[in-house]
């Protein structure tokens, strides 16, 4: 028996920067940058990934519509843990009532760590070892000031139980694809990551991404056409899209999945929450192909089918768009606040 | 700095503080957040128990803090409001998520999961429940 998502929630924050805002602080020209992205969720003060996390996983519980004790396993992926030693995990846990009988463990691997905690939850759930699991991603990522990352690097959580019974989706096959490439990278310490430039998307994003959709599409035996939608990490608005046309994926395929130049690069949580968005509008039967996108580097791949469950849940919790559009803009000083970015205050 | 002691204080109220975990008297049907261990109605004959509240309530009074105590001051002006919970409850609590101008008696709100505040760079942070506008 297959096991898949019995209830999903997302998490955006409210606060929004316009990329016009910020590329005028650092004399660039806003209206190429905006051509690029509008604009990107930032996180209040108050919010940062455990907070966002639980909102999703209280979310996906209410959807699930299951007791939290009956959770086994709780596992979530960041590269913005609020602590180095602390597990973030515990406090979901807690949070949502699942402690202490669970399994639980915070994963990093950049933008993939999200995917990797569904799939170790799925396999979890597949040895028979928990009814339930919770996993997901959730992030405030981090952009060093005047750096190609401070236009896109954003803010969101998405969090689903996962089982094997009333699922509102199941996992029909998951694949991974890794090697050692280091594209993009942060050292123990350091307050913001460095990247290789132009070298982050040929050897790391395509090669992985490709590689991993390639290689579920082979191995389920399918083909581009058998899939409704096809949702991939969104690091921009260019990199999904040319992924999907070397893949001989329509763009109209893509779209409901790719929520980056809305909302920005959410990093663990960018693949996950363009799933959140497919499933607030797919109708049962569908077909979802998902590869998110991890630096150092790899890709998880899914392939998912839409069951008749979707109707009863999907209204149980804020859907995708209603925090897409429930937003209050800040400027640039106010966002250097809001981020810690102004030093020496008290 | 925290001390130890101040760890093993705040330890305590972490479930009560995330989850918005009380106490109900099953006798009169009072409920109080805090938890408490007597009912200050029926006193010895009260039978209290453990409640988790739904989170939805009303603002029943609130104050925009401009001054803030320690711990506190990134957030000024914020909003502290006594708010009723549906099952009865008074709770205080920060609203977040607007501004204290649309703030006002009655208006209805919804816990939110948050930081409530850090103790210092390397100590602990404190997570609980702030409430916001109801959507």
């Amino acid at each position: 028996m297959k096991a898949g998502i019995v209830g999903y929630g997302a998490y955006i924050p409210r606060l929004r920067i316009k990329s016009s805002n910020i590329a005028k602080v650092w004399s660039a020209d806003p209206e190429l940058e905006a051509k690029m992205i509008n604009e990107k969720t930032v996180p209040n003060m108050d919010e940062d990934c455990a907070t966002m996390a639980v909102e999703a996983a209280r979310s996906a519980i209410l959807r699930a519509g299951i007791d939290p004790m009956k959770i086994g396993a709780v596992y979530i992926g960041s590269e913005s843990h609020p602590y180095v030693v602390k597990s973030t995990s515990s406090i979901i846990g807690e949070a949502v009532g699942a402690t202490p009988n669970m399994m639980a463990a915070d994963l990093e691997f950049a933008c993939k760590a999200g995917t990797s905690a569904i799939q170790i939850v799925n396999s979890h759930v597949l040895a028979g070892k928990i009814e339930y699991g919770l996993a997901g991603g959730s992030d405030t990522a981090q952009g060093r000031p005047g750096d190609a990352l401070e236009y896109t690097a954003a803010a969101g959580a998405a969090m689903f139980v996962v089982g094997k019974k009333d699922v509102v989706a199941t996992i029909d096959s998951t694949l991974s694809y890794v090697t050692d490439t280091p594209d993009f990278w942060r050292r123990e310490g350091e307050e913001f990551p460095r990247h290789g430039g132009r070298f982050t998307g040929e050897p790391g994003y395509f090669k992985h991404i490709l590689g991993a959709t390639e290689g579920i599409l082979s191995e389920t035996g399918t083909t581009v056409k058998d899939y409704d939608y096809f949702v991939f990490h969104q690091p921009n608005a260019k990199f999904p899209l040319s992924a999907a046309k070397m893949l001989g994926i329509p763009k109209e395929k893509v779209l409901t999945g790719l929520l980056f130049p809305k909302i920005g690069n959410t990093y663990s949580a960018a693949s996950i929450l363009g799933l959140c968005n497919v499933l607030d509008t797919a109708t049962p039967g569908s077909r979802i192909l998902m590869t998110s996108f991890g630096s150092g580097a790899g890709s998880d791949s899914f392939t998912m089918t839409v069951t008749d469950k979707i109707g009863d849940r999907r209204d149980m919790a804020a859907p995708v768009s209603q925090m897409i559009e429930r937003k209050e803009y800040i400027d640039y000083a106010t966002y250097a606040r809001y981020k810690e970015k102004i030093k020496g205050v008290l | 700095m925290p001390t130890e002691k101040a760890v093993a204080h705040h330890w305590r109220r972490f479930s009560e503080r995330y989850g918005l975990i009380g106490s109900r008297c099953t006798s009169c049907k009072h409920y109080f957040y805090p938890t408490s261990i007597i009912c200050p109605k029926c006193r010895r004959k009260g039978k209290i128990e453990e409640f988790k509240f739904s989170g939805k309530g009303n603002i029943f009074s609130y104050t925009t803090i401009r001054i803030a105590p320690e711990g506190f001051e990134k957030y000024t002006p914020y909003v502290v409001a006594i708010v009723e919970l549906e099952e009865g409850a008074m709770v205080v609590s920060q609203v977040v998520d607007c501004s204290p101008d649309d703030v006002s008696i009655g208006m209805p709100v919804e816990s939110t999961f948050r930081k409530i505040r850090e103790e210092g760079k390397s100590g602990l942070i404190l997570y609980g429940f702030k409430f916001r506008p109801l959507k």
